[in-house]
């Protein structure tokens, strides 16, 4: 199924924005109208859906998604401000598009494996903000993994779980570059 | 039949549906297109009661670009399907809530769409709105029926005026829950799709899609035969889309059959928290007598809850709030009466737990302040009290096997080390090793030049500490006669190689919006496999992962063969709504008989291949042998039976279990075919300056049978403890002249990461002999818990007694400062509890307890 980003929106006619970016990797081009959202941009006209909407005014975190490294609301970003910036969602996680169990990323895997996923709608963006959260800080403590993902509402699982999902990627991730360094200096 | 001793049940298999759900290709209804797919909204009543005069189409509005349905152009009765038929599809000449829907409209586009809405006007002639529940039962005004009365219940059980003039010591107490919103994280929505046979195919997030299809039959006049229901991956329900889905079905399939076009209907967060239900506010007043040593001897409840302004489900929620009113204690002598009045708010409906928590609330506070008053430990009394094997309840019910009460209640003491918080001063005031951490770290992080004029004031902050306990149980399955009634239906179908299709929604017109077609499915180069065809939706509780475990166990073959697709009407058979925690415990069990089925034919085929007599042949181990012969492995078998003999589906329909009766007419008998057990014991720390209340620690302790999945399991627990948390301390919707003012999620505020406490669940199991591998109900469980046990231990940290939820700082500054005016009045009030463990902390003192 071609995705074509120039067809007619669901938003109706209007002056038009053309804007070019870095999507999971991949340079995008895309013409919007000027109040199009980051959110919208990627549900309505790329068609990534992974990235959900759950309020559309920042509030609940189900849209997050990483913006140039931090993590955001991206129905409060405007498709136009994210011209030359590099945006990453959910399914630019793994690093392929249609990965293997194995090829999740730990991250994916961890979430899997302590069941932090129930009917998984806050899960993109709470896989999102983790990732912001463990690229900056690759050994965060308890609090600051409920602090990162506290604008990321869950209804079903009671955090608990996604906050030790969050600390056993982390510490896998961990393991993987101590051992790719450990594999460096043995060549 | 079982596998050997390779045990699927009790392991934790990875959910089936977690893959799809963690890499962002799950799709949900809003994730869904259909190529020309119109877009639908609603016009609402903005006033609580009143009568319509007119509705106005702004002439400065091009019409003819959309479609409007109002209730003179509906096709069929204008009624939502549901216990009773009182709920109008679109408000005819009365409106009797805010955000009642009057027209409805459909846009090839939103911005279209809300230009409409905003084009569009009701004139109301506005009338004065009953909106209490006291209100309501004066019957002032009417609202619904000529009393305002929904449902009404009696249980009356031994003598209790003799029972009360035996007693001791009579206790009165009455205790208030609010409203509580679901805030499923995925809103409802719907897509609804013309059928070239004037039929409806209706794509949804949904928990019962019979009840959907019900609905859409009625309210369009349509044969059952040409409306199809898909349940699409839902996000999150509770309750708030068992009911619901229905209307917003309705809704979308009108516009849909008008606008000849398929419709898509997806509330916005604001427009879903105004209009769908919530759960049932209550206010419930308990007399007890009891006697010096702790026995409570006679009991006298009155249980109101709020409806609402129509029936919704109300009559079954207060039927379970009835059946749970004495909570987890054998009482001799009961007078229970129940009532479920009409007000003119939104029709509550469903919840988690489904008026139970509300009357645990009620019957564990009120055992705590029995408790005090008699100056022995809420655990002794509960010791003292709970249900046994062989007690009765007051509808009956004999307790014959597998009364968890004791159980539960003493791992969670043991675990908790309740009794050693509780006596421990040292604990109750001292600092707070997390708290101390936070500040550390927050100064680090704060070298720069944040002003911290509060974390100043915080590092002097009196912080006091509380444990608090609850003891509840949860009726697993339909009330009373409801699981005969409904008369489930499950089959498991085997799809050999051939068969195999990409499954998913089976809408030709569905485009995969996020999906490239070369990765729709995975893995699906199977040599056949097992699908459990049930009415049951998954909706995050982990149905699709537990149904097949179940089927695996019993066909005793690898989990990996097995799949729950989306319920689809045209597919699955009637096992009726994702409700009442009834899923595993009774769809379970069908599945186990559609497994034997299955097995059955396949025996009877493989007899008549090999001339063998069907009970020869044998299943072990996948493979199927006669007379020590082998005749090939389950797969093959089943493959030729498919070419040979036409598809292979196993079926079965529930059995009622012997020697159990309900008796509706009398409100008398088994009500539930097995009860779950689970005590909860919650640690608080309660900031005295602020009166901001953080639960720290929770031990969970659940009797549930058997836990087919227990990380699953858990993972129940723990969502369901935090709702109730939620529920108990932070959830309130604040109502003005009927309207709900904090319609936002950051104005309806629900637990944060910030806000969850550490959760220490266990599972205990008596198992079920009815139940699949011995499993009983859970979902719903944690809920009844969390809220009393919270309270209780913010009793504990704080002195302030508090009977109405959610108990928020304002609640408690009201408490304390009631509390200074009784102090003032009754000097001496006594708490041995605080008068034992309190004094050296300062502070509170007792604030007595305001009904
Ligand atoms: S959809 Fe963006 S925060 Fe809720
Ligand atoms: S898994 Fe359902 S909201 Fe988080």
């Amino acid at each position: 199924m071609a995705v074509r980003h120039d067809e007619a929106t669901e938003q109706g006619p209007g002056r038009k924005l053309t804007i070019r970016f870095t999507l999971n990797g991949s340079i995008c081009e895309a013409t919007v109208p000027p109040e199009t959202t980051l959110l919208q941009l990627l549900r309505d006209r790329l068609n990534l859906t992974g990235t959900k909407c759950g309020c559309e005014i920042g509030e609940c975190g189900a849209c997050t998604v990483i913006l140039d490294g931090r993590a955001v609301a991206s129905c409060l970003v405007l498709a136009g401000q994210v011209d030359g910036l590099h945006v990453q969602t959910v399914e630019g996680l793994a690093g392929k598009p249609a990965p293997t169990a194995e090829e999740l990323h730990p991250l994916q895997k961890a979430f899997l494996d302590r069941d932090a996923v129930a009917c998984g709608f806050c899960t993109p963006g709470m896989l999102m903000s983790a990732k912001a959260l463990l690229d900056e800080n690759p050994e965060p403590s308890r609090d600051e993994i409920r602090r990162a993902i506290s604008g990321n509402l869950c209804r079903c699982t009671g955090y608990i779980p996604i906050v030790e999902a969050i600390e056993r990627a982390a510490s896998e991730i961990n393991r993987q570059s101590a051992c790719h360094e450990h594999d460096e200096r043995e060549a | 039949m079982g596998a050997g001793d390779r045990s699927i049940i009790g392991s934790s298999a990875v959910r089936l549906d977690g893959w799809e759900k963690v890499s962002g290709k799950s799709l949900y209804v809003d994730d869904l297109r259909i190529p020309g797919m119109w877009f639908g909204g609603t016009a609402r009543s903005p006033v609580a009661h009143g009568y319509i005069k007119a509705i106005h189409r702004d002439p400065a509005f091009d019409w003819s670009q959309v479609v409007v349905v109002t209730a003179a152009d509906l096709p069929g009765p204008n009624a939502v399907r549901m216990i009773r038929d009182d709920h109008p599809i679109l408000a005819a000449d009365e409106v009797c809530f805010v955000s009642e829907p009057v027209a409805i409209i459909a846009a090839p586009d939103r911005d279209t769409l809300i230009k409409a809405i905003d084009a569009l006007s009701v004139e109301i002639e506005e009338h004065s709105p009953i909106l209490t529940m006291e209100d309501s039962l004066r019957a002032e005004g009417i609202v619904w029926g000529d009393d305002n009365i929904f449902a009404e219940y009696r249980i009356h059980s031994g003598d209790p005026a003799a029972g009360f003039r035996s007693a001791d010591l009579i206790v009165e107490g009455t205790y208030r829950t609010g409203h509580q919103e679901h805030l499923y994280l995925e809103p409802n929505g719907v897509i609804a799709i013309p059928r070239s046979d004037g039929g409806i195919e209706l794509l949804g997030s949904m928990q019962c899609p019979y009840y959907v299809h019900a609905a859409l039959a009625h309210g369009l006049g349509l044969e059952s035969t040409r409306i199809v229901v898909k349940q699409t991956t839902t996000g999150g329900a509770f309750g708030g889309k068992e009911d619901f889905p229905s209307v917003l079905a309705l809704h979308a399939s009108l516009l849909a059959q008008r606008a000849g076009c398929a419709v898509k209907m997806v509330h916005e967060r604001t427009e879903d928290i105004r209009s769908t239900t919530k759960r049932h506010p209550s206010r419930i007043h308990h007399r007890t007598g009891v006697m010096r040593d702790g026995k409570l001897v006679a009991s006298e409840i009155d249980l109101l809850l709020d409806g609402g302004a129509y029936t919704t489900l109300s009559p079954v929620v207060l039927s379970r709030a009835t059946l749970h009113a004495t909570g987890a204690y054998y009482i001799p002598n009961v007078s229970i009466r129940g009532r479920v009045v009409a007000t003119h708010t939104p029709p509550n409906g469903a919840f988690r737990g489904f008026g139970a928590p509300q009357s645990l609330f009620a019957v564990e506070r009120h055992v705590d302040r029995i408790a005090r008053e008699l100056g022995i430990d809420p655990l002794d009394i509960r010791r003292r009290n709970m249900l046994r094997d062989g007690d009765q309840f007051p509808f009956g019910q004999v307790l014959k096997e597998g009364v968890g009460a004791s159980l539960v209640l003493e791992q969670a003491i043991a675990l908790s080390e309740y009794k050693e918080k509780k006596a421990s001063k040292a604990w109750r005031c001292g600092p707070d090793p997390h708290r101390a951490g936070e500040k550390a770290e927050q100064a680090e992080k704060a070298s720069g030049a944040q002003p911290s004029a509060q974390r100043t004031s915080s590092a002097v902050r009196s912080v006091r500490k509380g444990v608090g306990l609850s003891l509840y149980l949860h009726g697993g399955g339909f009330t009373g006669a409801g699981e005969e009634r409904i008369s489930a239906k499950a089959q498991v179908r085997f799809v050999s190689e051939a068969q195999v299709e990409g499954s998913f929604i089976g809408s030709s017109q569905v485009e995969r919006a996020s999906v490239a077609d070369d990765q729709i499915e995975r893995g699906q180069s199977r040599q056949g496999h097992i699908e459990v065809l049930v009415s049951n939706v998954e909706m995050g509780q982990g149905a699709s992962t537990v149904l097949p475990m179940i089927a695996a166990q019993a066909l005793g073959l690898p989990l990996e063969l097995f799949s729950h697709p989306h319920p689809d009407t045209s597919r699955v058979p009637d096992s009726g709504p994702t409700v009442a925690s009834r899923t595993t415990m009774m769809v379970g069990r069908i599945v186990i008989d559609a497994c034997s089925d299955m097995v059955a034919k396949l025996k009877a085929a493989l007899a008549q291949w090999h001339e063998v007599r069907p009970e020869e042949v044998e299943l072990a181990n996948g493979r199927f042998v006669a007379c020590g012969e082998e005749l090939g492995s389950f797969t093959s078998c089943a493959s030729r039976f498919s070419r040979e003999m036409g598809p292979l589906l196993g079926e079965a329909t529930y059995v009622p279990p012997a020697g159990l009766r309900w008796d509706e007419e009398t409100y008398r008998g088994d009500a539930y075919k097995a009860y779950s057990w689970g005590a909860h014991v919650v640690e608080v720390e309660v900031d005295m300056e602020t009166l901001e209340v953080r639960p720290v620690k929770v031990t969970a302790v659940v009797e549930i049978g058997r836990a087919i999945n227990p990380v699953l399991a858990v993972g129940q627990v723990d969502g369901g403890t935090l709702q109730a948390l939620g529920w108990g301390g932070m959830e309130e919707i604040k109502l003005e002249g009927g309207r709900y003012l904090n319609d936002r999620v950051t104005t309806y505020i629900i637990p944060t990461a910030l806000d969850a406490p550490d959760i220490e669940v266990k599972i205990v199991e008596l198992p079920y002999e009815r139940g699949p591998y011995g499993a009983k109900g859970l979902g719903e469980l944690p809920m009844n818990g969390g809220a009393p046990a919270l309270v209780s231990a913010i009793e504990d940290a704080t002195g302030l007694s508090a009977s109405a939820i959610p108990v928020t700082p304002e609640r408690l500054m009201a408490l304390m400062d009631e509390g200074s005016e009784i102090r003032k009045s009754k000097a001496g009030a006594s708490n041995p509890y605080l008068a034992a463990g309190d004094a050296d902390c300062g502070a509170v003192e007792d604030a007595g307890e305001t009904p």
